[in-house]
């Protein structure tokens, strides 16, 4: 019998350089090629800490056509948009831009953890408002704990009595008038996205 | 064109629950400088941090159907308080001008949806139309009530500061601590001032959203703060709803007001108390009972 002996590094001939260069054709994408490894995005982040692959390693893995390893990696959920990465990077590197691209291929090809409670909340967000227009916290909240982790919403009962006697939780869900109209504008636009 | 043009106004979903007193004291401050807010009509959701993590076209297309709604009006300015309304707004505008492939995107969407393209709309953040618009001239000027708390700290997030640096400037932002110290209001060094709270992270992975405020709290009262101000609904609400979690997980205990920029300026400006939303606070109210009081002393330099 063949012996597998477990290894720290990838070999070149498991990456996937197409969609490297898929990767690259994305709005914010196209610099990710003039990396310099130098790790200011890393420092710079506040969540580094809690990260699989630092976010200089997952600019690293794109370039090389990891694939699998970049997508279903927590980094990129971890990744609250907060932009210090992007105007501190000397390459001026879009890695904000990175990450929401990275977040929609998992999503697309369902490669992000299992449970895992902030892909859950995007996808149930981006349900709520296409279908009023505007966000509900209270629905969103419910749905997502329920869909991912329940026991998230016992960390919310004492904020959640607080916020509601202080006139902030809204049971009122709202809606727009152009719901339809917006629907409308958010199909033809996949359409031309894909087209 | 009426004579005072004004600003329109982009409220955001969160204005109209958490962030309730944001819109409240932003009304009354801009009630008190004579400047008229109109609400954009049949506003939609920005799509905050979610749609761009789901689909990049109707990412574009919630802000571009909000642009084109303002597009149409007599006034062009449009304000959006809350930094990631802004940031959606502004980033939409840039990346429909800069790539091609987002500008058909959006322009197929506005088409199918009767809507017309946008052209010139400029969008704004309240922060940078006090400072720039406005003026802390007319701000002092207008300061009828003496501050008698203690220092605070100037918290300006994430979003609004960066990546465009039309709001304030991304790496030492200072504009907020002007306005404050305009009504003779402290401030302290901030070094964490554009540090992120976590966004929604305090609702998914809730011991790292609690985290990151614990530090965000922690430096601001070490640095001599008693208060952080700040200009986004979300911050103010992971910072405010969250200080009994933070004391659990650190072993510290938080008392901290965290207020919006426009409940000081507004409570300074003479603003009517019950107008200001100052009720909603949840950490540190007995200090914004004893600090936020009717009464009116003439600063000697006013």
């Amino acid at each position: 019998m063949k012996m597998k002996f477990p290894r720290t590094m990838k070999f070149q001939r498991e990456a996937d350089p197409q969609w490297s260069e898929q990767v690259l054709k994305f709005p914010g994408c196209e610099r990710v090629s003039s990396c310099i490894q130098c790790g200011t995005c890393s420092g710079t982040c506040p969540l580094s800490i809690y990260m699989d692959y630092t976010p200089r390693k997952v600019i690293a893995l794109i370039r090389e056509g990891f694939r699998e390893d970049a997508l279903s990696c927590r980094t990129i959920w971890l990744c609250a948009s907060c932009y210090s990465c992007a105007v501190h990077c000397p390459q001026k590197i879009h890695i904000t831009d990175v990450m929401y691209h990275l977040k929609r291929d998992a999503i697309k090809h369902n490669l992000f953890p299992s449970r895992f409670p902030i892909p859950v909340l995007a996808q149930e967000f981006f349900k709520i408002v296409k279908s009023r227009g505007r966000s509900a916290e209270v629905p969103l909240v419910l749905r997502m704990a329920l869909k991912s982790n329940p026991f998230i919403l016992f960390t919310m009962l004492r904020s959640g009595w607080n916020l509601f006697r202080a006139g902030r939780i809204s049971l009122k869900g709202e809606r727009i008038k152009g719901v339809a109209e917006l629907n409308a504008a958010l199909s033809a636009a996949k359409e031309a996205n894909g087209a | 064109m009426p004579e005072k043009p004004g600003y329109l106004y982009f409220p955001g979903c969160s204005m109209r629950a958490t962030g309730v007193a944001y819109e409240e004291s932003l009304l009354e401050l801009f009630r008190m400088l004579d400047i008229p807010l109109h609400e954009l009509d049949d506003w939609n959701c920005c799509g905050a941090t979610s749609y761009m993590a789901v689909d990049e076209s109707s990412a574009f297309l919630l802000s571009a159907r909000n642009l084109s709604i303002a597009g149409g009006m007599d006034t062009h300015d449009l304000m959006a308080p809350c930094s990631a309304c802004y940031l959606a707004l502004r980033k939409t505008q840039d990346y429909v001008n800069h790539y091609p492939e987002a500008g058909r995107m959006v322009e197929e969407g506005l088409k199918a949806a009767g809507l017309k393209p946008f052209n010139g709309v400029h969008v704004r953040h309240p922060l940078e139309i006090l400072y720039n618009d406005v003026g802390l001239a007319k701000i002092k000027a207008q300061t009828v009530r003496k501050w008698r708390g203690g220092k605070i700290a100037c918290y300006y997030g994430c979003q609004a500061v960066r990546p465009y640096d039309e709001v304030d400037r991304p790496h030492d932002p200072m504009r907020m601590d002007q306005l404050m110290n305009a009504v003779g209001v402290e401030t302290v060094d901030y070094s964490l001032k554009t540090k992120c709270c976590g966004g929604s992270l305090t609702g998914t992975i809730h011991d790292v959203g609690v985290r990151l405020n614990y530090i965000l709290l922690k430096e601001a009262v070490r640095q001599g703060a008693q208060a952080i101000v700040t200009i986004c609904p979300l911050c103010q609400f992971n910072l405010d709803a969250y200080q009994s979690e933070v004391a659990k997980e650190s072993g510290e205990v938080f008392d901290v007001p965290i207020l919006y920029f426009t409940q000081v300026l507004g409570w300074a400006m003479g603003g009517n108390l019950k107008s200001l939303g100052l009720k909603r606070s949840i950490g540190g109210r007995g200090l914004v009972r004893q600090w936020f009081t009717e009464n009116r002393e003439v600063l000697a330099n006013a």
